[in-house]
């Protein structure tokens, strides 16, 4: 049942996989094989269980490691062999933990200043020059927290609903082809998190950006994007777009996931049955 | 009271070493003692380059490329080849000490009366000697009945003149788009590398510049001493980091540039303090145990002081004590 497609994938893994701890008591099979096209301007919610491999597509997609087997293609580059920094001219992130996506003992505005070179080379320039702090001062007050009047505070003293505000004023800064949100609510109080899944659609909307959302809310799944994949083991399992994502409630996500833990009963069931029968 | 002019000489000397120790230990949090073998190595390479009577300048520039050679060493075993940063250092440091031996060929150079940056700053103000020769009036200057040699307070005021130099230039470093992605580096890896900054070849570059100005510190020591010893850099990794906490004290660690100016004077207080227990009787001896006592004390008692106000506080919560999160 695939669409025809006449566009070009802005994000293209092919049979991914990638074992971690392999040949050892620990050996974790995170991805086994996952293929996944996502076209240009489309917002994908990635769902799924502890382990079930939504975070590890993710990661490898950034580059936080390499697959073992299999492919990644990023606005028609190969990136597979690509290290993460050399992938951020491509991808902006925001990190579930807020502390992993500002350096605390630097001010709002430098952090903002290092974001605004993602992926170009770094020369010997003031990092923070009088226009490059005016359009920081503007982009800030566009947040509606205050924190353009605090430019030069330590980011460590912000709040992590703050901080996870400007990661992704920063992810966005320069336009990236394809914008990863690892569980970036998942770490703050339930009014925060709105506020921050409130910016997060606005962003993605007015800059028609590409994204990939990792997330265990099913509210989160329902209200956000435009096609949700679910994972289990390492696999993608689900795959819902267009009218049938609209129509999708948070019932049906549950409804699902009972479904593909039942499947599982099964299968364990019948493999015990046919090693009785026949062993 | 010529001691006090040579003391503040030492601690300038030392702000350089600091400064090294500072961009290491506090930017990127990189334990690393190559010091040790890279400022005897800028040094003993500055001492065998002027006694062979090449241009001062020219030698001192190659115990600065000396320094930052050894820590391109040190960070190149770390970032590519994944050994523990403090090993890295030791195993450079290790094999500086040969290396040190074969630069000078014996443990010990003098440069004897080859000219120095130093003497270079003497004729400067002075004159050529050979025009002018020195006598017993001209050799003194008179500040308000103290007479102090001139030769002294020259070369204090050279080498204060260059650390301040080099201390503007590293706080304009740390400000541009370069340094800031450094101290980046050294603040949160993860972040900056989600931003396109090869962080290892940050950490190679940060080691190689912090060396570079701990082997110029080497290069100044031999050429206001006169000679260049093989084991004149031990101990001083320690007194350097000292140094640095000294200066944190005394400035905080709120702003950079505060920072790089404390870690300047806390060398200085730091030799000061050392010249007058020196001169109240301790034994030298006993100086480098001393000062590691010094710097376990500073490394200890922060968290020790923030320990014992949560146990009196426990009881009864100051309000605003705790940092805002929400």
């Amino acid at each position: 049942m695939k669409a025809i497609q006449n566009w070009q994938p802005m994000l293209k893994v092919r049979n991914a996989r990638k074992t971690f701890n392999p040949h050892t008591p620990n050996e974790v099979r995170a991805l086994q094989g996952v293929n996944l096209e996502l076209g240009p301007g489309k917002f994908l919610i990635v769902l799924g269980g502890n382990g079930s491999g939504k975070s590890t597509t993710l990661n490898a997609v950034a580059g936080s490691f390499f697959v073992d087997d299999g492919s990644i293609h990023i606005d028609g580059k190969d990136v597979t062999r690509w290290r993460e920094d050399q992938r951020a001219s491509l991808i902006g992130r925001v990190f579930q933990n807020p502390f992993s996506g500002t350096a605390p003992n630097m001010s709002i505005a430098e952090n903002v200043a290092l974001a605004a070179l993602r992926g170009q080379p770094r020369g010997f320039g003031f990092a923070l020059n009088r226009t490059m702090r005016e359009e920081i001062r503007a982009r800030v007050r566009g947040l509606n927290m205050g924190l353009e009047d605090r430019l030069d505070n330590m980011i460590g003293s912000l709040s992590g609903g703050q901080r996870q505000a400007l990661t992704l004023l920063m992810a966005t800064w320069v336009k990236p082809k394809l914008l990863l949100l690892d569980e970036h609510t998942a770490a703050l109080d339930p009014k925060t998190a709105d506020k921050v899944i409130h910016l997060t659609e606005q962003v993605i909307s007015q800059g028609k950006l590409t994204a990939l959302m990792v997330t265990h809310s099913m509210q989160q799944a329902v209200n956000l994007g435009d096609r949700i994949i679910m994972m289990h083991k390492g696999n993608i399992v689900r795959d819902f777009q267009g009218a049938e994502k609209r129509r999708l409630r948070v019932e049906d996500l549950l409804d699902q996931f009972e479904d593909i833990r039942r499947m599982e009963q099964l299968d364990e069931s019948a493999s015990e049955m046919l090693q009785e029968t026949y062993i | 009271m010529n001691a006090l002019i040579g003391a503040y000489t030492q601690g300038c000397m030392l702000a350089l070493f600091a400064l090294g120790i500072y961009i290491t230990f506090r930017i990127f949090n990189f334990p690393d003692i190559t010091g040790e073998g890279s400022y005897v190595f800028g040094g003993a390479i500055t001492a065998v380059l002027i006694v062979a009577g090449y241009n001062p300048i020219l030698a001192t520039l190659a115990g600065f490329t000396a320094g930052m050679a050894s820590g391109f060493c040190t960070g190149l075993l770390h970032v590519k080849f994944g050994i523990n940063s403090l090993i890295s250092g030791i195993l450079v440091m290790t094999a500086l000490y040969s290396i040190n031996l074969d630069t000078m060929g014996k443990s010990n150079v003098s440069m004897g009366d080859n000219a120095t940056l130093l003497t270079y700053a003497e004729r400067a103000v002075m004159g050529d000697p050979a025009v002018t020769p020195r006598t017993r009036e001209n050799d003194f200057v008179d500040v308000l009945g103290w007479r102090p040699k001139k030769n002294d307070l020259i070369h204090l005021a050279a080498i204060f003149a260059l650390v301040a130099a080099l201390t503007a230039v590293t706080y304009w470093f740390f400000r541009t788009n370069m340094g800031t992605a450094m101290r980046a580096t050294g603040d949160n890896d993860q972040m900056i590398r989600a931003l396109g900054v090869n962080t290892g070849n940050m950490i190679i570059f940060g080691t190689a510049l912090s060396n570079g100005f701990i082997g110029l510190s080497g290069s100044l020591f031999v050429q206001h001493s006169g000679f260049a010893d093989v084991q004149m850099g031990m101990g001083m990794v320690v007194s350097g980091l000292a140094s640095v906490i000294v200066g944190e004290a005394l400035v905080g660690s709120r702003s950079l540039g505060l920072t790089l100016v404390g870690a300047i004077m806390g060398s200085v207080l730091y030799k000061l303090v050392v010249s007058l227990v020196l001169s109240m009787g301790m034994p030298p001896n006993d100086l480098k145990l001393v000062s590691a006592v010094f710097v376990f004390t500073a490394l200890v008692l922060p968290g020790f002081i923030t320990k014992w106000r949560r146990g009196r506080t426990a009881s009864a919560p100051t309000p605003g004590a705790a940092p805002a999160r929400a």
